[in-house]
Order: C-alpha cells, then sequence, then structure tokens
C-alpha cells in the first residue's frame, strides 16, 4: 500500500483546499491510500529556543506523519500573493535539522485551490521553492484551482476536467514514489 | 616537433593512489570562487604502448563542501539526486603518453544521470618510479562544463537579477596512478 500524507494549508472547516485533498482522496488509485492531517493549527510558531528535544507533541506528531508517508501532497491557498504563514511555520519546524530533515528526498506534490481567477498559483511556486530547497523532491506540477467556490458542493468537487487533472497529478506522484522504491538512500 | 620527454609506461592496469589524488570541483558563487572536493574517488588508467585509457568515479555523498546543509542542499534533487544518481562518472581513451606531457583529450562525463562528451586538458606526467618499488604516473586533468547541460539547474537571483550561481563549473582531477613491482611487469 502506497501512503500519501495530504497537508492542506488552509485551517478552516470547510476549506476548498481540504476538499480539493479530499477529491484527490477519491482519485488516487485502490492501492494508494491518501491520509489527511488534521494537527496543523496546533503547531506552535517557530522559535528556536523552544526546539529542543522533546519537541512539543503537535510538532513531533506532523514530523513522524511526513516521515511514515511515502509522499506528500501539499494543497495551499494564497494569501497576500503567498504561501499561509501557519503552513510555512509547520514547514520551518519540519525543516531543521536541514541536513536530515523529513522532507528530504520525499516526493511531493503541490496543488492549490482560490477564490481568485489565479488559483494560488503564486502560492503554489513559492511552496515548491521552499520544498526544494529542504532536498524534497518536488514534481514538477502546477495545478491551479481559480475560482474554488464554484468548483465544490458540499464538499465535493463537481469540476470534472479539475478532477481528471488531479488524478494525473496524484499518479505522477504515485509513478514518483514507485521510482524510488529500491533506489539506495543516501545518509 | 617537440622532444618526447616521456618513456614507455609499463602496460596494463594502474591503480589509483587514493591518499595522494583528488578531484574538485570550483563554480563562480556571489562574489567570489566556490570549490567543494569529492572524497570518495575511484579510477583506473590501462596503458596500452603509448596510450592509456582512464575511467573515474566520485560519490557524490562524499562531496565535501564545510557545511552540512550545503551538503546537503547539494545531495538533493535541486543539485545532484545524490539518490537517483549516486556517482560521477568519467572515461577517456587515447590519452598519449609519449608527447611533451601535454594532454588534450574529449572524455565522456556523466552528473545525474546525464552523459555528455568533455574536452579534457592538463598534463601526464612521465612515469617515475617511487622509493617503494612502485612505477607511478601523474595525471592532472580540467574540463569545464555547463552544469545546465547535466540538468543542476538551482540559482537562486541576486537583487540585481543577475543568478548568483554561475552554470560554468570547473572540475579538476590531481591523480597518481601506481603499478606495484612496475620494473618486473
Amino acid at each position: 500500500m502506497t501512503r500519501i500524507l495530504g497537508i492542506s494549508g488552509s485551517l478552516r472547516r470547510d476549506s476548498h483546499n481540504t476538499s480539493l485533498l479530499r477529491a484527490a482522496a477519491e482519485a488516487a488509485r485502490p492501492d494508494v491510500e491518501l491520509e489527511l492531517y488534521d494537527g496543523l493549527k496546533q503547531v506552535p510558531p517557530y522559535d528556536e529556543d523552544d526546539d529542543v528535544y522533546p519537541r512539543a507533541a503537535s510538532v513531533a506528531r506532523l514530523n513522524a506523519a511526513i516521515a511514515n508517508a511515502d509522499a506528500v501532497l501539499f494543497a495551499t491557498p494564497e494569501y497576500n500573493a503567498s504561501i499561509p504563514g501557519q503552513l510555512k511555520n509547520a514547514i520551518d519546524w519540519v525543516s531543521r535539522p536541514v541536513a536530515t530533515n523529513v522532507l528530504r528526498n520525499k516526493p511531493v506534490l503541490v496543488v492549490g485551490a482560490s477564490t481568485g481567477a489565479f488559483g494560488a498559483a503564486w502560492a503554489q511556486a513559492e511552496l515548491r521553492k521552499v520544498l526544494a530547497a529542504l532536498g524534497a523532491r518536488v514534481l514538477d506540477v502546477e495545478l491551479p484551482v481559480p475560482h474554488a467556490h464554484t468548483r465544490f458542493e458540499d464538499g465535493g468537487l463537481t469540476d470534472d476536467g479539475i478532477r481528471a487533472s488531479l488524478a494525473e497529478a496524484v499518479e505522477a506522484l504515485t509513478a514518483e514514489i514507485r521510482g524510488r522504491e529500491g533506489m539506495r538512500v543516501v545518509a | 616537433m617537440s622532444t618526447p620527454i616521456l618513456t614507455v609506461a609499463p602496460a596494463g592496469a594502474w591503480n589509483l593512489d587514493l591518499v595522494h589524488s583528488r578531484v574538485d570541483f570550483e563554480v563562480s558563487y556571489l562574489a567570489g570562487r566556490f570549490k567543494g572536493e569529492f572524497h570518495e574517488i575511484g579510477a583506473e588508467l590501462t596503458v596500452d604502448g603509448s596510450r592509456a585509457s582512464l575511467e573515474g568515479t566520485a560519490q557524490v555523498a562524499s562531496v565535501d563542501v564545510k557545511d552540512e546543509n550545503l551538503s546537503a542542499h547539494l545531495q538533493s534533487p535541486d543539485f545532484f539526486d545524490a539518490e537517483r544518481h549516486p556517482e560521477l562518472r568519467f572515461a577517456a581513451q587515447d590519452i598519449p603518453l609519449d608527447g611533451d606531457g601535454k594532454v588534450s583529450v574529449d572524455g565522456e562525463l556523466t552528473i545525474k544521470g546525464v552523459t555528455k562528451p568533455v574536452a579534457v586538458t592538463g598534463t601526464v606526467t612521465a612515469p617515475i618510479s617511487d622509493p617503494y618499488g612502485n612505477d607511478r604516473i601523474g595525471l592532472n586533468l580540467t574540463t569545464k562544463i555547463d552544469r545546465t547541460d547535466f540538468g543542476v539547474d538551482w540559482n537562486n537571483p541576486l537583487p540585481s537579477g543577475e543568478p548568483s550561481l554561475a552554470n560554468d563549473v570547473t572540475i579538476l582531477a590531481e591523480l597518481q596512478f601506481v603499478k606495484p613491482g612496475g620494473e618486473t611487469s
């Protein structure tokens, strides 16, 4: 079973990005399990003074969830042309220590939804840049979902075009995981 | 015509003297030249008459750049992607051992799984007998590559908009090869 961790950058209960991750879970092949991470809100502000072991439970849990997943799928909204602060803050936590962080070599896919016309394209680009800097295996895929409030009904994706793009992107992520299997992991 | 200064080296495989050999790279970064070394290297020189062929490797994981975070970044898909492509490889045929000591040959370099022809220049030192009964050949080789030809594309723009990291990278190999008991082989 292939395990993908889905992390939504939006904390809102009826978040379009969380709905997008649910749609991705439905679009994935039966041998792919996509788990939605639900603890982003509990991650405290990054402070190096607090970055001591054992770490806060909320941080340790996020770190373990990423470590135990074969890949991570991020769905990000766009706040003021960039990544939501809480998502960036969580990534800042798991980025430490940089040389051995859990996102290193981890296949990651970034998608995003916004109610505007560009579908969080800038936030996705920034998130891909941040993840690449940490050594993640970032898929060269952009999946913007513009006018997100018109694409979902009761949390379900109603746009078949986006559903097809999402399925294709998750398939690419799955292929990236398969490509990694059997590789020698360089410490 | 230059006078040959090299003597004929014993034929066969010559082994790399790891202690007295190194492979480095240099690239312009920000306001200066940035240098790194690959600690784990391997090479074999095969001599046949007045010609030699060289095959060498460098392990990406062994790159030493003084800072572990930078080293980790170099291992990542942004740069060498060590997980998928743990080894750099180089091969050259027809290295002349009977000229004036100057080497100018075409070789093949593999970085990040991409193999490209490269022009290599340098020097070869005549076979000498060392104090321990071995024959030795010294080979100093340099090549300049465009790293983006090999898919090593990372950059970070300066406030001026110019890239902070140059595309041209110089690779330097200073190699000594040993043939045990060469005089009897």
